[in-house]
């Protein structure tokens, strides 16, 4: 939407967006730092429904090759995946022993 | 001859909804707002409005639904006043920064405290700065054009920004004037299709909105909505252009000049006053008075260019506003004003004019008297308030 000319001297723009949208926000800040449990998947168990998706505050699971994956650059381990999921596919897991 | 109706302002507000037919519409009933939502009710049961109807628990709540099913690619409307504005104010926010072309009609109201129920723009110009597009109109018609026109203002690729068409309660909501009704399939000839791609929910591909975003980026985000806020002035100039060539009217875009080729002064209004200070300018012609009147439409954005060359003559203006800038000691639009003016290098004496709050009436005569003041400047005037007897000055 933004053409070319007016990017002149005024901004350099980082963003493609001229909406708050995708990837643009939230990998500003690494909230993988902040986690002490994980979120681990049972892709056995996962029916596929996306939930855990939708729910990921930090776009943390995406969707590949049919499959859910949880990446853990930015998961900050809040454990709202595994509450919301309904087939009990997500377990959160120790970091580390105390 | 198009088939026209004789109604009021909410009337025609709902009519221009239907009219377009939204995906969805969320209101929540506040006076003097209220009948835009019973009537659209009525025509979603009468079968005549195919818009699916949100019936929410509150202005918070309107604004929501329309902002997610914006994000979904829906045509959204909803209407609101005073208090329920002020309901919505984090959703209005979000609504602009989201980028979503949301049309909402505001009927102005007063402010509280006192309680009033009574016309005053002070409700939606004291969100002006809330990055939506903010047009006034001045009579019934204007009304349904514009809601009209609003779809495709705010939709336009260059825009893409949410905007109110704001009416002043009673004078124009419960005010009955014979309103031209468009035929629906000009409508939705004239106003296209909506295909965001700049932001959409859908699981075919999917994007995570609002995401929390650090300041650096933020900026640039403001920097591109503001740009698109000064895009915006030329796309209300030509839609206004467009919509003449289909349906026969034109409004003049940004401002309406009336009789302001030859004038040596000039009066600013906003709103329905205008029909009274139209009068007065008549009047005060005859007594071969060179007044012209420039009628502000667009407020956001501010039609700074316009403004200046419209004022390029004149010896000296008066603005009334039926607001009040707190701080200021005037109206908000007479400080709009200078600050356009200032860019121009051209300072000439102004008088502003505070009256009409809490849905006062502007009289003719009040007008008549505003054009002598204006007149009779020599240098800057403080605010003078018009009531009844035409008293005090702050």
């Amino acid at each position: 939407m933004i053409k070319s000319q007016e990017r002149v001297a005024f901004m350099e723009f980082k963003s493609k967006y001229i909406a708050p949208v995708g990837a643009d926000g939230v990998y500003v800040i690494n909230t993988g730092d902040w986690r002490t449990i994980r979120p681990v998947l049972n892709q056995d168990k996962c029916i596929k429904c996306g939930i855990c998706f939708m729910y990921c505050p930090v776009n943390s699971i995406v969707k590949e090759d049919g499959k859910f994956i949880i990446k853990y650059d930015y998961c900050k381990g809040c454990g709202i995946c595994a509450h919301e999921c309904k087939s009990d596919a997500i377990v959160m897991v120790q970091e580390a022993e105390k | 001859m198009q088939e026209f109706d004789v109604i009021n302002g909410n009337k025609a507000a709902a009519i221009a909804a239907a009219l377009v037919n939204p995906d969805i519409i969320a209101a929540y009933p506040i006076t003097p707002q209220t009948p835009v939502v019973e009537y659209l009710t009525q025509f979603a049961a009468d079968g005549i409005l195919k818009s699916t109807m949100s019936e929410v628990e509150s202005e918070l709540s309107a604004m929501s639904v329309l902002t997610g099913a914006s994000l979904a690619g829906a045509r959204t409307f909803t209407a609101t006043s005073s208090q329920g504005l002020s309901l919505m104010y984090e959703p209005y926010f979000r609504a602009s920064t989201l980028r979503l072309p949301i049309v909402m009609a505001i009927v102005n109201r007063e402010m509280i405290s006192p309680q009033t129920v009574w016309g005053g723009p002070q409700d939606s110009i004291s969100v002006r700065d809330a990055g939506w597009l903010q047009i006034y109109v001045e009579d019934n018609q204007e009304i349904l054009d514009m809601i009209i026109q609003a779809f495709k203002i705010a939709e336009n690729e260059d825009v893409l920004l949410p905007i109110n068409i704001c009416y002043d309660g009673f004078y124009l909501s419960h005010m009955t004037e014979k309103v031209f009704i468009p035929e629906q399939e000009k409508v939705a000839k004239f106003i296209g299709k909506y295909e965001p791609e700049h932001i959409i929910l859908d699981p075919e591909r999917p994007m995570a909105v609002d995401p929390l975003t650090n300041g650096d980026l933020l900026m640039e985000y403001r920097y591109k909505h503001l740009l698109s806020q000064q895009k915006a002035l030329k796309v209300i100039d030509d839609v206004d252009k467009e919509f003449e060539y289909l349906f026969g009217r034109s409004y003049g875009g940004l401002i309406e000049e009336y009789r302001m080729n030859d004038a040596e002064t000039a009066i600013l209004v906003m709103g329905s006053m205008t029909g009274a200070a139209k009068e007065a300018v008549d009047i005060k012609r005859k007594e071969g008075i060179k007044i012209g009147l420039i009628k502000i439409r667009a407020l956001r954005p501010f039609p700074k260019e316009r403004i200046i060359k419209s004022l390029d003559k004149v010896k000296a203006f008066g603005v009334v506003d039926r607001n009040v800038s707190f701080g200021w000691n005037t109206g908000v639009v007479y400080q709009e004003i200078k600050s356009a003016l200032y860019e121009s290098g051209k300072a000439v004496p102004s008088i502003p004019f505070i009256g009409g709050l809490g849905g006062e009436d502007l009289t003719v005569n009040m007008m008549m008297e505003s054009v002598d003041r204006i007149n009779s400047i020599k240098k800057n005037h403080s605010t003078v308030w018009l009531t009844e007897s035409n008293g005090g000055e702050a």
